[in-house]
């Protein structure tokens, strides 16, 4: 899917990548395209297995090659391609000019370590990587100025804290206070709040959106609750099996989504209104070592004709809304 | 008798030792579960709604009878609760809940060698259960590791109903699967429900969940239950603050889905620690309407509306009910 | 990634995993190397009569040749011939000593897992006091009461061997007691046997089996060692550790008659060490020794 925006910050374009288990290859990435724009926040939505957290793991350079391999693509942040980027060059941004948040906040964090050490080295790492000299009271400073942006009570305290005196809403916060140590320009959320009560995951969303907006950063966070994409995304890409199917700004993807994977993942979230049905989707992701040809979503889909069996590309539907579906081309 | 409710919870308290040291010797106790009162009637889906230390899976384990109580009485169909068939349980980790080593097959064939089903009619029943949980005969033959999540509930809910039990305890069935699988396992209980006249007690902490499946609904916090009342009258009209906050967390998919929750201030703050209490309502230190007698008060169990009560000091004597305090609070 | 490719087999997957360990590869072609020889002396031998007390002047300390390749000792016996006879010995006594104290300590740590109370404090520190014991010391003290023969040997390390996999079987069995599915189990009504030997014991076989591996070497050796010492296998029955405490007395002139059967009890517990590591590798096991 083709970018709107071609300033935008970070820029993934046909990021294909597979997958050698046992001796097959899976294609687990199939050609996925994304923007982030400076000061938007994008989110990345799919199930488990669609290659979500693939995508964000080539962006970070986290991927284990092999059995990952990147086959085609490119990963452009700030004008430089990361897949073509020298290691050294790669390891220097990220970490500084775009950063992530973890998603788990009870095994983030190192044990052993308090978190203004754990801070500390995080400083120290980048500055010795951008040749930046700063004095241990000005990493100090930093560190508690940091904690104290996302609301810690007591920021000092925190610093000397081990990890296991804190609530999980409180390491989340950490967490996010990692990844705002070094003033990046992107900052990547994985799954943010899942792992934590519903009443705390409200509340690190509000602070995230909050930070995010004040600082003017650009957000991409992989999810898969629909509900948080609502929440905190101005702009959304839903995937499905290693594609992204649907992109759209939030608001019209949630009032009008065009793409059938996406009306009917909407219309497997249980309503507050109630009304008691329950619609899932038939069937299950295809296997990634022998997809289907064309429209992987064809074999689960209602609307699946012939013609899905060329996989489609995606057709503008809308203002910066695209959907890769023949039934949207027909409409 | 058939009018008498099928599970009696009265008063039915836990608590856990902390232990510490080299010793373990014991240093202190966590009250798990206080005081909790719940019936449920026969044919009904009974919800319980909670955060992490509500104490809903200590519940849930004293029900089926793994853990026995420290206080209170659990009574099943009148009499006391023991580990026994009528009452199932399905986990809430489909990974955990089906044994690694042994295949589908040999996992239900253990329950229904226990229900008294003879050797030979096991296979024929193992279809006829797999079919029931609408998964292919097949299946029989496979090992855990080769299904998928979803696949693995539908074989734990289906060594449940082996044993033809009556009372089945949903423990998070779903939390651990994608929504479009949520959906699929939720259809299939709410028909095997149906059509095996189960009595479910549903645990969860997605509320927009239980709007959809609970006929009525328990809302627990730091181990006591805060408000109970039917689906409709919890949802609509919710009475009990937390309730209230809980409804307003929810992230929603939709412009209209949004206007149906409550207005509450949320205010910053975690469930605290269960092994140290507040005093009075222990809702207070997090509740934006509190007043003075909820710091040292416990509060008593006040109706709100028909079929719902709350523990809640707005609602007793001529305090200003929680609904008064948001209407105040939002200038019109 | 949960991918699902996971169409293979088990069985495939394993063999596949298997394949690419050198390690387990390396051990495992040790071990049935050694086990072969063993099970085929006989046939293999070349001179199979050389197991007894032959004696044959003329060939006394033949340095290695290609009509004896490990050489021949000092009643000119043909040393390669009693290696191969001497792991008969050895892998049988591996075999006794584990086929007892496997399914002993095995079924104690299942019962201590699982139970609780009191049969956990007993049988825990039960193992507790065995551990507190070497088991070569146990074996000298009992041979030296009794009389030193295998037969003694064997008995007084199966009496302390239990007590590892005691303590191997009832961690595990700690850790899954509580599991969902033998929660499960015990609220569908099965029986107390069948969660312990159905549902746990299947989950601690690969454990097990990779702890017995790496107890083969261990015994073997410590066979050897009891034999070098004299209180093992009595000549004329050919025994590696007897081989090597005879063949020392004519260091460093005749050095292949302590070194070749030496380096045999290296080989066959190189080769199950390896093989151990590897399967631990393979089956992903923490914790085992």
């Amino acid at each position: 899917m083709n970018g709107a925006a071609s300033g935008a910050l970070l820029s993934v374009r046909d990021l294909a990548v597979t997958f050698d288990t046992y001796g097959r290859t899976a294609q687990v990435l199939d050609g996925v395209s994304l923007d982030v724009p400076a000061r938007r926040h994008v989110a990345l939505v799919g199930e488990s297995g669609c290659g979500k957290s693939v995508t964000m793991r080539a962006i970070m350079g986290l991927l284990r090659e092999p059995p990952a391999r990147v086959t085609a693509g490119e990963i452009i942040f700030e004008g430089h391609d990361l897949l073509r980027l020298k290691p050294r060059a790669r390891m220097g941004l990220c970490g500084t000019a775009m950063s992530m948040v973890f998603q788990d906040p009870m095994t983030s964090l190192n044990p052993v370590f308090t978190i203004g050490d754990q801070m500390r080295a995080i400083l120290a790492h980048a500055d010795r990587r951008l040749g930046r000299r700063r004095s241990r009271a000005e990493r100090h400073a930093r560190i508690i100025a940091v904690l104290g942006q996302v609301r810690m009570p007591d920021p000092e305290r925190i610093a000397r804290a081990w990890p296991i005196m804190l609530s999980g809403g409180m390491r989340q916060r950490v967490l996010i206070a990692m990844a705002l140590l070094n003033e990046p320009r992107l900052l990547i959320a994985d799954e943010p709040g899942t792992a934590l009560d519903v009443t705390t995951q409200a509340q690190i969303l509000r602070l995230l959106r909050e930070l995010v907006q004040a600082r003017g950063l650009a957000l991409l966070m992989i999810t898969h609750n629909l509900g948080v994409v609502r929440e905190a995304a101005d702009y959304v890409h839903v995937m499905y099996a290693g594609a992204v199917v649907e992109a759209a700004p939030a608001a019209a993807l949630f009032a009008a989504p065009r793409h059938p994977y996406t009306r009917a993942l909407l219309d497997c979230v249980p309503m507050l209104s109630g009304g008691g049905r329950f619609r899932g989707i038939d069937g299950a992701p295809p296997d990634y070592t022998s997809p289907p040809p064309g429209c992987r979503f064809a074999p689960r889909c209602a609307a699946a004709m012939p013609r899905c069996r060329t996989a489609p590309p995606a057709f503008p539907v809308g203002p910066d809304h695209r959907a890769a579906c023949w039934l949207v081309e027909a409409a | 008798m058939s009018d008498s409710p099928l599970l009696e919870l009265d008063a039915v308290s836990k608590r856990f030792a902390i232990r510490g040291g080299i010793a373990g010797s014991v240093r202190g106790h966590v009250n798990a579960v206080r005081q909790v009162n719940l019936t449920v009637q026969r044919g009904e889906v009974f919800g319980l709604a909670g955060e992490s230390g509500s104490g809903k899976s200590t519940i849930a384990r004293m029900i089926v009878g793994l853990l026995p109580p420290d206080g209170g009485t659990l009574r099943f169909a009148g009499r006391p609760v023991v580990q026994s068939r009528a009452i199932q349980m399905v986990f809430q980790n489909p990974g955990a809940s089906l044994n690694p080593r042994r295949s589908i097959g040999q996992s239900l064939s253990v329950a229904l060698a226990a229900a008294g089903v003879a050797r030979a009619a096991r296979r024929h029943r193992i279809a006829d259960l797999l079919g029931l949980v609408q998964l292919p005969a097949d299946t029989a033959l496979r090992y855990p590791h080769e299904l998928s999540g979803g696949q693995k509930q539908r074989v734990a809910i289906a060594r449940a109903i082996a044993v033809a039990p009556r009372l089945l305890v949903l423990d998070e069935p779903t939390s651990a699967l994608d929504v479009s699988v949520q959906a699929k396992i939720m259809e299939l209980l709410v028909e095997l429900g149906r059509s095996l006249g189960l009595t479910y007690i549903f645990i969860s902490h997605d509320l927009s969940l239980m709007r959809n499946f609970a006929d009525r609904v328990g809302v627990l916090y730091l181990g006591e239950v805060v408000e109970i009342g039917t689906t409709e009258a919890l949802f609509g009209r919710p009475a009990h603050p937390y309730t209230r906050t809980l409804l307003a967390s929810i992230p929603v998919v939709s412009a209209a889905e949004a206007r149906l929750r409550p207005d509450i201030p949320l205010i910053e703050g975690e469930v605290p620690n269960a092994a140290d209490l507040p005093s009075g309502c222990v809702f207070h230190p997090r509740c934006p309407y509190a007043f003075a007698p909820c710091t040292d008060q416990h509060p008593a169990f006040t109706r709100a509306e028909a079929g719902q009560t709350a523990r809640c000091h707005l609602l007793a004597g001529d305090a200003a009910s929680v609904h008064d305090m948001t209407t105040r609070e939002q200038p019109a | 990634m949960a991918a699902p490719a996971q169409r293979l087999s088990a069985a495939r997957q394993n063999w596949h995993r298997f394949s690419r360990n050198p390690t387990a590869v390396v051990g495992a072609a040790i071990v049935l190397l050694v086990v072969l020889a063993a099970v085929f002396a006989p046939l293999l031998a070349p001179y199979p009569g050389h197991v007894g007390a032959v004696v044959d002047f003329r060939a006394r300390h033949h340095p290695p040749s290609f009509s004896h390749p490990f050489g021949t000792d000092n009643i000119g016996r043909d040393i390669f011939s009693r290696v191969l006879f001497g792991y008969r010995v050895s892998l049988s006594l591996a075999a006794v000593v584990l086929g007892i104290a496997v399914p002993f300590g095995t079924v104690l740590g299942l019962a201590a897992g699982y139970f609780g109370g009191w049969s956990e404090t007993v049988i825990m520190r039960a193992t507790d006091i065995a551990l507190a014991i070497p088991p070569l010391v146990m074996a000298l003290a009992v041979t030296a009461v009794l009389s030193p023969n295998l037969l003694n040997a064997m008995l007084a390390i199966t009496a302390l061997w239990w007590t590892w996999h005691t303590r191997l079987v009832y961690s595990i069995t700690r850790t899954l007691r509580h599991r969902e599915y033998v929660e499960a189990a015990r609220l569908i009504g099965a029986s107390r046997a069948h969660i312990l030997f159905r549902e746990i014991l299947p989950n601690c076989v690969s454990a097990i089996s990779v702890k017995v591996t790496l107890d083969c070497g261990f015994v073997i050796l410590l066979g050897a060692s009891l034999s070098f010492l004299g209180l093992g296998v009595q000549p004329p029955t050919p025994d590696l550790g007897t081989m090597v405490a005879t063949g020392a007395d004519f260091l460093p002139d005749d050095w292949w008659e302590p070194v070749m059967p030496g380096l045999a009890i290296l080989f066959v517990t190189l080769g199950f060490n390896l093989l151990g590591d590897g399967l631990r590798d393979l089956f992903d096991v923490e914790d085992v020794r």
